[in-house]
């Protein structure tokens, strides 16, 4: 049959991509401690352990104020970057946003390993505070690219628009363009949100006595007895990762289709 | 009421507008000509305030107005895109200028109601902006404008997102609109046909700088350049020798023979140089079996163009190198010409147009 090569290579890849993840919930809804077929029955055994586990609380507990804190720190540098390079020319525009959307590209572990020499170079210690700094690096790219294409869709006249009939610059800002481009900003907070909470290289690099909740789930590997309940917790955020991500997009798509402009970017 | 004196305006190294003067009379329906890349929309733009000049003076009602940010100008703008705010109801875009008025709710309201009624949009203000057609965007965006009571209301191509029928409704409306308020009204087009129907006097600019200001119809009549003539309606040109001058000029003319003009069909009044005469092709007549023109020419139709009203046909001449267009009325009992038809053609010297 016509295509059928494509078909197989289609389906082989899929398979490789997702596999593993299908695997994490049907291991966690098992009966079974041991990571093996056949399965031995259905139970919600291993969430229910979660609940018990003081140390899992910690984790989370940290990974959510450095996510949230990256969310907003990587989002409002992502305003001003996205603003600047839709709106203004400037010398070098070309070659300063490259750098800023280098980490992009770069490998984290490089990043990861570069940011934990400086910081030691210069005496700071290491904190949630660190990873925060990590995390804002590699997600200020993101939010950039999630915002430049918010503001580009914005028609310029409606900024002028709003001058003109006697507003200042800033209340401008604050009454046509931040409402405009708030799907966008949204979109940005949980992508970043997201991207921090599921970061493993640089926490484990920069984190110092209170672990992240992968770095946690790291450690956890070793102990045999221990992987069921991990299943469940991985099961737990590979959902919530791709709820986020899915409102994510849906608020970057309804700002887009708000301004009547072309969607020219984006993640999904 | 807006003076320009000597605008300059450079984008790095382009000069965008040279030299620009002009004087805008209070309540005038001023028009901005030109083809795309003039300096229009530029001039506009500096008006509004949204562009700073280079040198030169910019008043406004006696005030100079080169430091006044556009927000603290009596001007209000009508944008190309009509820059409908997406996430605001009709009314809440046409009363957006009012919010920093030291004014009551219920004034509010009640200025908003008297806008959309100025056009034609009552009981429109619940909806969103976005459920709009062009036509009526255009209207929001016009209320708008108006809303403030500026002194001068610019529109920024306003008419050239519509299709015909409703540009030429607008158009008319737009007269109207601009008598019942009684403000100055500067227009940016490229449309010389919608520059002459809606204009009291219209500037024609090329290059950044301005070709002819005019009222509508001297500027049909009399261009004072060919390029003036030729973007303002269809203007057919003949070579033409100058071989005398005086009071007016005798001029000689190949297959159309000698004339006299008198000084005022020179309006661009340089002397020496090569000469040429405008034409335009409803001052030419076809004449049929009886009829009479002052000055008569042999010729053949070379082109019909048949446009229900009018028929536009191309004349060739003995002598004259391009054919020449004339357009005759389509009345009942006369005959659209054939092609390769011979006729006799009907001009007459008062018409003609000498550029040098």
């Amino acid at each position: 049959m016509k295509g059928s090569g494509l078909r197989i290579y289609t389906l082989v890849y899929l398979v490789f991509l997702y596999a593993p993840i299908v695997l994490l919930p049907l291991f966690a809804f098992d009966k079974g401690t041991i990571i093996a077929f056949p399965l031995d029955g259905f139970t919600l055994e291993w969430f229910r352990q979660l609940a018990d586990i003081p140390a899992l609380h910690g984790a989370v507990k940290t990974s959510l104020i450095i996510a949230v804190s990256t969310a907003i720190l990587s989002t409002t540098l992502g305003i001003f970057a996205a603003r600047a390079s839709s709106r203004y020319d400037f010398p070098f525009k070309g070659g300063i946003m490259g750098l800023i959307m280098l980490p992009l590209v770069l490998p984290a572990i490089i990043v990861a390993v570069s940011l934990l020499v400086v910081l030691l170079g210069i005496g700071i210690e290491l904190s949630s505070w660190t990873v925060i700094l990590g995390h804002v690096l590699i997600c200020t790219p993101f939010s950039i690219a999630i915002l430049n294409s918010a503001f580009l869709a914005l028609d310029r006249s409606l900024e002028e628009a709003a001058y003109d009939l006697g507003e200042t610059r800033w209340s401008t800002f604050r009454l046509i363009t931040l409402p405009l481009v708030m799907p966008g900003i949204i979109s940005s907070l949980l992508i970043s949100f997201t991207i921090s909470l599921d970061e493993f290289i640089i926490a484990f690099f920069l984190s110092a006595a209170e672990p992240t909740l992968p770095v946690y789930i790291w450690g956890q590997l070793r102990f045999p007895t221990k992987i069921p309940a991990i299943m469940a917790l991985g099961t737990i955020l590979v959902a919530l990762s791709i709820l986020l991500l899915a409102i994510a997009e849906y608020f970057r798509r309804r700002g887009i289709a708000r301004t009547g402009g072309k969607d020219t970017g984006g993640f999904l | 009421m807006i003076a320009l004196r000597d605008v300059h305006k450079y984008y790095g190294d382009y000069h965008a507008l040279r030299g620009i003067s002009a004087d805008i009379r209070p309540g005038e329906f001023f028009s901005l000509l030109g083809p795309s890349g003039c300096g229009k929309t530029t001039l506009l733009r500096v008006i509004a305030g949204f562009e700073d000049v280079n040198s030169g003076s910019l008043m406004i009602d006696g005030r100079h107005m080169e430091e006044v940010a556009p927000n603290k100008r009596p001007t209000n703008m009508v944008f190309q895109s009509y820059a409908i705010f997406p996430h605001l109801s009709v009314a809440q875009n046409v009363g957006f200028g009012l919010r920093r008025l030291p004014i009551d709710e219920a004034e509010k309201t009640r200025r908003i109601g008297e806008a959309l009624e100025m056009v034609g949009l009552a009981g429109f203000g619940e909806r969103a902006a976005t459920a709009l057609s062009g036509g009526q965007r255009q209207r929001v965006a016009l209320a708008r404008a108006l809303i403030l009571k500026p002194k001068v209301l610019l529109l920024d191509e306003p008419l050239s997102a519509l299709d015909k029928k409703l540009r030429e409704n607008m158009q008319v409306e737009l007269i109207k609109l601009q008598r019942q308020v009684g403000i100055t009204f500067i227009l940016v087009t490229h449309d010389q046909e919608e520059a002459l129907v809606m204009s009291d006097r219209i500037a024609v600019m090329f290059d950044g700088g301005i070709a002819q200001l005019d009222d509508p119809e001297t500027l049909y009549r009399r261009p004072k350049t060919r390029a003036v003539a030729d973007f303002i309606g269809v203007m057919n040109f003949l070579p033409a020798t100058v071989t005398g001058e005086g009071d007016g000029y005798q001029i000689e003319m190949p297959g159309l023979g000698r004339a006299s003009l008198t000084a005022d069909q020179a309006p661009g009044a340089a002397s020496g140089g090569p000469a040429s005469v405008g034409l335009r092709p409803e001052t030419l007549t076809v004449l049929f079996e009886g009829q009479r023109g002052e000055r008569e020419v042999e010729a053949l139709v070379e082109e019909v163009v048949y446009y229900g009203d009018m028929t536009y046909y191309d004349m060739r001449i003995e002598g004259v190198d391009d054919p020449i267009t004339l357009s005759m009325r389509n009345v009942p009992g006369r005959d659209v010409l054939e092609r390769g038809a011979k006729a006799r053609l009907g001009w007459s010297p008062g018409a003609l147009v000498l550029f040098r």
